[in-house]
């Protein structure tokens, strides 16, 4: 297969889901019930790819303590319930997934 | 707006960004090792971060060629994968309607998931957000650098550690976009769109090509609409 050909293609497929909203912003009026819609956008969006990369690892459910990215996600998720700060957060997910490598 | 302003929002878009991108740098390097290790040329690997600056659809793509999928099969799965990318643009369509094109291409090429993450929460509760372009613009380049820095970091690694994309590193990613859901949910109906999302991500995801992700959002999306007060307001409203 031609690498170039794929990123190419890759490269437009990619972009024009990315432009065309922007490109028609300001020509179409949204109406205010879609305008509330899309700003539930991150929370469904990023709440789907967090459950898929960490409550299903090789295409099957895995809720069990060999799952260190659940554990990395659960120990974030405390951590997010008490502090705001992102780095923390994410401090807080890296070290419970590195001490679960470790001791689990 | 003065040069000082703008460079300062510029700045302060990067800054925030920094725990997103620092969660990046692993996911980036695993990228360009992973992608040596399934017989991209370099170059290609590094045009990929270069021209296509999209870290779901690089890996899916890396991912199917390794198992020889046909190219039309990996452009559908890399388009139908990129369609959460619309839903961003199409809710920030408020804050870049007033903006030339020259800004919007550029925003539009660099728009990713931790772009996204960091402009919309900035946004979020505030009426109006005067050079929110340069914030987004700031994120943006210094994710894109970041990005491609990696790629190259990892392809050298590759050669020289060709296990490294079992070490699950991007696990940085996800309490990543942690760290930005959670504080974002306040009101009942942003609980029950996490709820609804995580349930029906469960119930779909051996669904082709991530549209269980793409369903799951908008069923997501559809249960907040029906039970956020505020929207349920403003239509009384437009009826009397």
């Amino acid at each position: 297969m031609n690498e170039w050909l794929l990123i190419a293609a890759m490269t437009v497929l990619t972009f024009t889901p990315r432009y065309l909203p922007f490109g028609m912003a300001g020509k179409v009026k949204i109406p205010p019930i879609l305008e509330r819609a899309l700003t539930f956008v991150p929370i469904a969006v990023l709440t789907s790819i967090i459950t898929q990369s960490s409550l299903i690892r090789h295409g099957e459910l895995a809720l069990n303590l060999a799952n260190h990215h659940l554990l990395a996600v659960l120990a974030a998720f405390a951590t997010a319930l008490i502090s705001r700060q992102l780095f923390i957060i994410v401090t807080v997910g890296l070290a419970a997934f590195i001490m679960a490598k470790w001791l689990l | 707006m003065s040069t000082k302003a703008k460079s300062s929002l510029f700045l302060q878009g990067a800054l925030d960004s920094s725990p997103l991108i620092l969660a990046a740098i692993p996911f980036g390097m695993i990228f360009g090792a992973l992608a040596i290790t399934t017989g991209l040329s370099s170059w290609a690997t590094l045009a990929m971060s270069l021209f296509v600056f999209a870290g779901a659809s690089q890996f899916i793509a890396v991912t199917l060629l390794a198992s020889a999928t046909a190219l039309p099969v990996i452009l559908l799965t890399v388009f139908v994968v990129n369609l959460r990318h619309m839903l961003y643009a199409a809710s920030l369509m408020p804050q870049v309607e007033n903006l030339p094109q020259k800004f919007r291409f550029p925003m539009a090429f660099w728009l990713t998931d931790e772009t996204f993450a960091v402009v919309s929460n900035h946004v979020a509760g505030k009426k109006d957000t005067p050079g929110l372009h340069w914030y987004f613009l700031g994120s943006a380049l210094a994710m894109y650098t970041v990005w491609a820095t990696c790629t190259v970091i990892g392809i050298i690694m590759g050669q020289q550690i060709p296990d490294i994309s079992s070490w699950g590193l991007d696990v940085a990613m996800l309490v990543g976009f942690i760290g930005i859901v959670v504080p974002n949910l306040k009101l009942r109906a942003d609980w029950a769109c996490a709820a609804t999302a995580m349930f029906s991500t469960l119930m779909t995801y051996h669904w082709p090509n991530q549209t269980g992700l793409l369903f799951s959002s908008f069923l997501a999306i559809s249960v907040a609409i029906l039970l956020d007060r505020r929207v349920k307001v403003s239509v009384e409203q437009n009826h009397e």
